[in-house]
C-alpha cells in the first residue's frame, strides 16, 4: 500500500504541477546584457522642476529665443495638466521633483573627430553593439548616439550632408537650422497634446533631428541610439524627421539602460513630416531595462510617436518591437492628411514578469481614399499585462478610405494578461473598416505535441513565438529583424526557464 | 520491448472536476518488430492508453509498470520517452500557426540525431530523408513551408504524422487512428509507408535487423487487410479483454464488441463463439 501512495504522489507532483511551474519558476537575473552602469564623471544640474531648471537647460545648450519660449509655454500648460489615468497600467504616482533634468558627461566642446569622444564613451556604446570609430562602424547605417541628455557623436554626418540630407543631433539643429526646426517643431505634436508631450517640450535635451530633400532616397539606414545612464535622471528626447516630397527614408531606432532598483522616466516625442509623395519607415526596438522578477525597477516609458502624411501619396510606416520598459504607454500614430496617402503599423509587443504595457496606435483619416493597416501582435508572460488601444477614425472628407486592423494575442501563462480596446469612428458611409483579433494560449497539448516530438518545452515555446511574430518581423530592415528575432528569443528564454 | 504491467491510470484532477478512473490494469506484450492492434468500442480507453504510454501530462499512472528498452518509463519525461524512439501519431494533430513544418521536423530530427560538430551531415540526411519519404507518401511538397498542420485536410495530417515517424525515426510507433477520414488511395499510400518504414528497408539492410515495433489503434478491418498485425488486442472499460489473431479482426469487424462479455482472454473467445453456435443451431 505504501508504494501504491508512493508513487500516486510522486506522479502528481511530476505531472500535474509541471505545466504551472513553467509559469511561477523563477527568472534566471543575468539575461539582459545591457544592465551595466558606466562610471563617468557627468555635468548635472540639481533635480527638481520649475522655471529656474529650464533657464538652466537653455544655458547648458546655449538656446536662442524661439526655443525658450517654447519651452517655457509648454512648461504652463503642463502646469495645469494632469497625470492621465486612462490606460491600464499600475505604478505609483512619478515625483516629478526628484528627477534629474539635464546629465551629460563632460567633455569638451565641439568634437571633431571620433577620437575626442571619452574614450569610455566609447567603450560604452561598443558593449552595446554600437562602435563609433571610423573603421569600426556600422558600414551601412548611421547611427547618431544619444548618452542620458545629449548626443555624443553622429557617424556618417559629413557624408551624408554633401547629398544634402541633414541628419544630426536637435540641439546641433536649432543651433544650424532653426528655420527648419521652428517651422516643423510641434507641428505634428503641439505642446498642449497631452501631460507627457508638455513636459517633454519644456526640458527635452536631445533628440535626433533628420531631413531628406526633395526626390532622394537616402542611400543608408539612419538611426539614433538611446541611452539612459544616470539613475536618477530621466531622458527627454526629441525626434524630428522631415521627407520632402518624393523622398524615402528608413529610420531606426534603439534603446538600453542599466539595471537599476529604481525607476526612471522616459519622455519621448518623435514627430514625423511625409510630404508629397515621401515614405518615412520608422522602425523601434524597444529594449529598456524592464525591471527584475519581482517587478521592481525599470524603465517608465511614456512616449508620444506621431506621423503627419500631408501630401498626396505620402505614406509613414511604424514597425515597433516592444520589450523592454517596465511601463510602456505609447501609441505611434498616423494623420493621414493627404489624399491617398498611407499608414502603416506593426508592432510586437512582449511582456514578462511584471511588465506592463498599454500601446498600440491612432489613424486619423482625413483626406480621400486614404488607407491604413494595423497589425499588432502582443505576447504576455508571467504576471504581466499587455494591452492593445488602437483608435481609428475616419473623417467627413474621408471618400473611399480604407481601414484593416488585426490584434492578436498571446498568453504564455495562467497569471498573465492581454486586453484589446478597439476604438472606431466613422463619419463618412463610403468608408471601409475592418478589425480582426484573436486571442490564444500555448495550450497544453500544444507543448505536448512538440514534447512528444523530442522537442524540450523552450525550444517549442521559442518556435511558437516566433512563428507568432513573424508577419512583423518580415517588415523591419533585415539586420534588424535578425537581431529582433535573437532578443525575443532571450526573453522568452528567460520567462521559461 | 514494450512490457505493460496492470497499467492503472486516471485523468488529472483539475479544480472542481474529479479524477476518472480509466485505465484499468493494462497488460500487453510487445517483442520488437511486432506489429499489434489495438481496437475497442469508443471510449474504452484505447487513446488514453497511448497517451498514457507517451506520458501525457492530463493522465496519471497510479498503479502499474511499463518497461521500454529496459527503462521504466514513469520516471521519464515525455521528450525523453521520445529520445527513447517512443513515437506517437495523434489522432487529432495539433495546428500550430506561425511553425513551419520544416522547421517542425527539423527540430524533431535533430533532437534525436544531432551529435555536436556534425551539424552538416545531419542536415544533409535529414534533406535525404524527407526528400524520400515525401515521394513514397505520395505528397505534394509545397506543405513543407505551411504553418505545421494548419490549413491541412484530415488526410493531410494523417500523412504528416506518418512523415514526423518515418523522420524521427523511431523504435515503437503508436498511431491513433491513422486510418480515420482516408480514402480508400490514401489508406493504401499510407499502409505502404509505414510498412517499408517497419521493414526499414530504405536506409539500413535487413541483416541489421532494425525492424520497428507498431502499435495501431483502429475502428476498422480495413486497415488489416494492408497491415497483417501478429496480435489484435480488444479492449473494453479500460482493459485488454480479449486478444487473439488475424481473425479476431474479422470477428469484430461482423459483429460488434457487444458479444465480448468482458470476461476472460483469447479462451473465452472461442467459448462465446461456441455458445452462439449453439444458439444458432437451437433457433433453426
Amino acid at each position: 500500500m505504501t508504494t501504491f501512495l508512493d508513487h500516486k504522489q510522486i506522479d502528481l507532483v511530476r505531472q500535474g504541477c509541471r505545466f504551472t511551474e513553467r509559469c511561477v519558476k523563477p527568472l534566471r537575473d543575468n539575461t539582459y546584457k545591457y544592465g551595466f552602469a558606466t562610471v563617468i564623471e557627468s555635468d548635472e544640474i540639481k533635480s527638481g522642476l520649475d522655471l529656474e531648471t529650464l533657464k538652466l537647460i537653455s544655458e547648458k545648450k546655449n538656446e536662442n529665443g524661439f526655443i525658450i519660449e517654447f519651452r517655457e509655454r509648454a512648461f504652463k500648460k503642463w502646469q495645469s495638466l494632469k497625470d492621465p489615468s486612462w490606460a491600464e497600467l499600475k505604478y505609483p504616482p512619478i515625483d516629478y521633483q526628484a528627477i534629474k533634468y539635464y546629465s551629460s558627461p563632460k567633455q569638451q566642446q565641439k568634437l571633431k573627430s571620433m577620437d575626442e569622444v571619452d574614450p569610455e564613451l566609447r567603450d560604452t556604446f561598443e558593449k552595446l553593439g554600437i562602435p563609433l570609430n571610423e573603421q569600426k562602424r556600422l558600414a551601412n547605417v548611421a547611427v547618431d548616439a544619444v548618452f542620458d541628455s545629449v548626443s555624443i557623436f553622429t557617424t556618417f554626418k559629413r557624408e551624408l550632408l554633401k547629398l544634402g540630407i541633414i541628419f544630426c543631433s536637435i540641439s546641433e539643429a536649432i543651433e544650424k537650422y532653426p528655420q527648419l526646426v521652428k517651422k516643423y517643431l510641434g507641428s505634428v505634436v503641439p505642446i498642449t497634446d497631452n501631460y507627457f508631450v508638455a513636459l517633454n517640450s519644456a526640458v527635452f535635451t536631445d533628440g535626433s533631428f533628420a531631413y531628406i530633400p526633395k526626390n532622394l532616397q537616402s542611400p543608408i539606414e539612419l538611426s539614433t541610439y538611446f541611452r539612459i545612464n544616470n539613475e536618477q535622471s530621466g531622458q527627454f528626447e526629441r525626434t524630428l524627421i522631415v521627407a520632402e516630397p518624393g523622398s524615402n527614408i528608413s529610420y531606426l531606432e534603439g534603446c538600453t539602460a542599466p539595471k537599476y532598483d529604481s525607476n526612471q522616466l522616459h519622455a519621448a516625442v518623435v514627430e514625423l513630416v511625409s510630404h508629397e509623395g515621401a515614405h518615412i519607415r520608422y522602425s523601434t526596438v524597444q529594449n529598456w531595462y524592464a525591471g527584475d522578477k519581482k517587478g521592481k525597477g525599470g524603465v517608465y516609458n511614456f512616449v508620444t510617436k506621431r506621423g503627419l502624411c500631408l501630401g498626396k501619396d505620402s505614406k509613414i510606416s511604424w514597425t515597433q518591437v516592444e520589450t523592454g520598459s517596465a511601463v510602456t504607454w505609447k501609441y505611434p500614430s498616423c494623420l493621414l492628411m493627404g489624399d491617398s496617402s498611407q499608414g502603416e503599423f506593426y508592432s510586437v509587443a512582449l511582456t514578462t514578469n511584471y511588465q506592463q504595457a498599454d500601446t498600440g496606435t491612432k489613424m486619423i483619416h482625413i483626406g480621400k481614399n486614404t488607407k491604413s493597416r494595423i497589425l499588432s501582435k502582443g505576447i504576455s508572460g508571467g504576471h504581466s499585462k499587455n494591452t492593445y488601444r488602437g483608435l481609428i477614425q475616419f473623417g467627413r472628407k474621408a471618400n473611399q478610405a480604407v481601414s484593416y486592423s488585426q490584434c492578436d494575442s498571446l498568453l504564455l501563462a495562467h497569471q498573465s494578461e492581454a486586453n484589446t480596446f478597439p476604438y472606431i469612428n466613422v463619419r463618412n458611409s463610403t468608408a471601409r473598416v475592418e478589425h480582426e483579433a484573436s486571442i490564444s494560449r500555448i495550450g497544453e497539448e500544444q507543448i505536448f505535441y512538440f514534447h512528444q516530438r523530442g522537442i524540450p518545452e523552450e525550444d517549442a515555446i521559442k518556435l511558437i513565438v516566433n512563428g507568432f511574430c513573424q508577419e512583423v518581423f518580415r517588415k523591419l530592415p533585415m539586420e534588424f529583424a535578425l537581431e529582433a528575432e535573437k532578443l525575443l528569443d532571450l526573453k522568452v528564454e528567460k520567462s521559461i526557464t | 520491448m514494450l512490457e505493460i504491467k496492470n497499467l492503472t491510470a486516471t485523468t488529472a484532477q483539475e479544480g472542481k472536476r474529479q479524477a476518472a478512473l480509466i485505465l484499468k490494469g493494462v497488460n500487453l506484450n510487445l517483442q520488437k518488430g511486432e506489429i499489434q492492434i489495438v481496437m475497442g468500442s469508443n471510449g474504452s480507453g484505447k487513446s488514453t492508453l497511448a497517451k498514457v504510454l507517451a506520458g501525457h501530462p492530463a493522465y496519471n499512472m497510479i498503479h502499474g509498470t511499463i518497461r521500454f528498452r529496459n527503462e521504466k518509463l514513469i520516471r521519464c519525461l515525455p521528450e525523453t520517452r521520445a529520445r527513447l524512439g517512443l513515437f506517437l501519431g495523434f489522432q487529432y494533430p495539433m495546428e500550430v500557426g506561425g511553425v513551419s513544418n520544416q522547421d517542425f521536423l527539423r527540430l524533431a530530427y535533430h533532437s534525436r540525431y544531432k551529435k555536436k560538430d556534425d551539424v552538416l551531415n545531419t542536415s544533409l540526411r535529414f534533406a535525404n530523408r524527407i526528400l524520400n519519404y515525401v515521394k513514397i507518401l505520395d505528397m505534394n511538397s509545397s506543405f513543407l513551408p505551411r504553418p505545421l498542420n494548419q490549413g491541412f485536410s484530415g488526410g493531410e495530417k494523417k500523412k504528416n504524422e506518418i512523415l514526423q515517424m518515418a523522420i524521427t525515426g523511431c523504435e515503437l510507433a503508436i498511431l491513433d487512428e491513422i486510418d480515420s477520414g482516408l480514402d480508400v488511395d490514401a489508406l493504401k499510400t499510407l499502409s505502404k509507408t509505414i510498412l517499408i518504414y517497419q521493414l526499414d528497408s530504405l536506409f539500413n539492410t535487413y541483416f541489421l535487423q532494425t525492424t520497428k515495433s507498431l502499435i495501431l489503434i483502429t475502428h476498422y478491418q480495413r486497415l488489416l487487410e494492408y497491415i497483417r498485425p501478429d496480435h489484435i488486442q480488444v479492449m473494453k472499460e479500460g482493459k485488454i479483454v480479449c486478444s487473439g489473431n488475424y481473425n479476431l479482426g474479422v470477428v469484430v469487424d461482423r459483429k460488434g464488441y457487444d458479444w465480448l462479455s468482458g470476461t476472460g482472454l483469447g479462451s473465452g473467445l472461442i467459448e462465446d463463439l461456441n455458445k452462439m453456435k449453439l444458439q444458432l443451431l437451437k433457433t433453426k
